[in-house]
């Protein structure tokens, strides 16, 4: 059961080959079973699950039910549950216990999904290799001596080693189609607005977004038509009509015009890499699309544009945590300034108190202009890139990261070699286009990602394009070894 | 590029996280390489540029002034460290 997608799974739930008992049992125990080797659950609910699942069952014998009724997922631990514990892989969150639902988790709740539980996940979403994790890394499904990514590791990794179909995930420069590419598994990062980031625990509120982590991009099809919804809970969700993201996949991709930015394919990209996305372009080329040369030219600058952004927003964001409403408290604060200082150095990793000294530094008095306002002013021209780029093609196309995955450890002491990972992922946050990152094919047994980068809203388009893909190509349906015992 | 001592000091008053005497240095360093990588923004040129801080050109919505919550103080003070009497607790600030 397993080894199914999504669509299957709920195919062979309508189909009575099995309950939603039977497949949360299996997944469950594989849980218990290959877990241990991952790390990629930082809660895992039972309990929950099988009540969630005989309600599934029930509803679907009485009749019309949700496509993903009784089918289980899991959800990243960023996102609140009520009466589950949601940690965002913190120390400072490990006692929290939200008592609402963020409103993609209700929306799954509504289509009868069975939750399995809360995966792993860089500290706050502030990393690219979940070493951040208070709770652990996770381990790479492919070979467990190397990071799955970030920060959505958990997500990616207990998809790739089929201990659940699908999970969601969130990406705020990269945290979604990152992991996606060095877990082998597909991933979406849709556009700005379009999924509520209600409940969805803040890093940088400009850039943060939802989206579904699965087997392939019908299944992420699926996931997006939960997880996308008007909700006048997020005064930046957009209201615009959610699609059906599964109507268009089978469409045809001749005529495609495909953007393949130079910037993308620059010295630092790994030979292996670029071998592997250049023969899915070829593949593109023979299913009818074309291809055509574009210029990103301020791509190199969205690095720098994004550490003064995302680290300016989550300093504010972050001082919530103050040791008052809830979370960790020091011990014996001597006064109210202590409390603060205490709780905040001991409840928060070393990645994040760098990033909340960093925006704080962005932001305080005399550094505003220099630092904050022209990483602002910079971002527009990173967004204009783009705009102009998407007059002459549909979709642009290349790598979703430099190397496939890498050692833990190995990014040393020097914080940047880490948020030089997200090159290529971290200029569609700033504009907020939708990315999507599909496997295309391997090096030295390893997946590599293929990033496409839609216009504003075409998330359709790329699930077509990515199914149409899917179609003719296997590399979505490799596994890692060890994972059917 | 070099973080003072003073700076980290100023930064961690500011951010209320307190830096322990043995990180000043490894936090001095990593602030730097980070400063450093920010750093390249500087050379560009970005005369006339409206600095962009939504990626949507959208406004805030307005919502019809009404109530939509119920009262959920109870739910909240559960799960805080310290209360008593409906009031989270903090150290004395007034003697």
């Amino acid at each position: 059961m397993h080894n199914q997608t999504l669509a299957q799974l709920s195919a062979g739930l309508a189909a009575g080959d099995y309950s939603s008992v039977e497949l949360t049992r299996h997944f469950l125990s594989r849980i218990e079973q290959l877990d241990p080797a991952y790390n990629s659950f930082i809660t895992v609910t039972a309990e929950a699950a099988l009540t969630s699942a005989i309600a599934a069952d029930e509803q679907r014998a009485r009749g019309e039910v949700h496509p993903l009724c009784g089918v289980p997922i899991a959800h990243k631990d960023i996102f609140c549950t009520d009466g589950v514990r949601t940690s965002c892989g913190s120390k400072m969150l490990d006692n929290f216990v939200p008592p609402y639902d963020a409103t993609v988790v209700a929306n799954f709740a509504a289509a009868g999904a069975v939750v399995l539980g809360k995966t792993n996940m860089d500290e706050f979403a502030m990393g690219s290799s979940n070493e951040t994790s208070w709770y652990g890394p996770v381990k790479n499904p492919w070979n467990t001596g190397l990071v799955p990514g970030g920060s959505s590791g958990g997500s990616a990794a207990a998809v790739a080693a089929r201990l659940v179909p699908a999970a969601t995930a969130t990406d705020t420069g990269g945290s979604i189609r990152q992991p996606a590419a060095l877990c082998g598994i597909t991933g979406l990062k849709p556009t700005y607005g379009r999924v509520s980031r209600w409940g969805m625990i803040a890093f940088a509120s400009s850039l943060d977004q939802g989206g579904p982590l699965a087997r392939s991009a019908e299944d992420a099809a699926l996931m997006l038509n939960v997880m996308a919804s008007f909700d006048p809970k997020d005064s930046t969700c957009v209201d615009r009509e959610v699609p059906d993201y599964t109507a268009g996949l089978n469409d045809s991709i001749a005529g495609l015009r495909i953007g393949i930015p130079k910037e993308y394919f620059d010295p630092g990209l790994n030979s292996g890499t670029e071998g592997a996305v250049r023969d899915a372009l070829a593949q593109f080329e023979a299913m009818g699309a074309t291809l055509h040369d574009i210029s990103l030219p301020h791509s190199a600058l969205s690095v720098p544009a994004y550490y003064v952004i995302a680290p300016a927003e989550a300093s504010a964001n972050l001082s919530r945590f103050d040791g008052v409403r809830y979370g960790y408290r020091c011990a014996d604060p001597v006064d109210l300034r202590d409390l603060y200082m205490r709780t905040r150095a001991e409840g928060f990793g070393d990645e994040v108190k760098r990033r909340i000294l960093v925006g704080a530094y962005c932001l305080s008095a005399g550094y505003y202009d220099a630092y904050y306002k022209k990483a602002q002013q910079v971002r527009r021209l990173i967004k204009q890139d783009f705009v102009e780029a998407f007059k002459s093609v549909d979709l642009v196309m290349g790598p979703t990261c430099p190397n496939p995955a890498f050692a833990f450890g190995s990014k040393g002491d020097n914080p940047v070699a880490m948020y030089l990972e997200d090159i290529y992922t971290i200029a569609t946050n700033l504009a907020g286009l939708p990315g999507m990152s599909v496997p295309c094919g391997t090096v030295d047994g390893l997946p590599v990602g293929l990033q496409m980068i839609g216009n504003y809203f075409d998330e359709a388009r790329m699930l077509n394009v990515g199914h149409r893909f899917q179609q003719v190509t296997d590399w979505h349906n490799r596994t890692p070894e060890g994972i059917n015992p | 590029m070099t973080i003072e001592r003073a700076d980290i000091e100023k930064l961690a008053e500011l951010a209320r996280v307190q830096i322990s005497e043995d990180n000043i240095a490894a936090t001095s360093r990593s602030l730097g390489n980070v400063l450093a990588l920010v750093d390249q923004l500087q050379a560009v040129d970005t005369r006339d540029i409206a600095p962009m801080s939504h990626p949507l050109d959208t406004t805030q919505r307005l919502r019809a002034d009404e109530v939509t919550e119920p009262d959920h103080r109870l739910a909240f003070q559960k799960i805080a460290p310290a209360i008593e009497d409906g009031l989270y607790l903090v150290p004395r600030v007034i003697d």
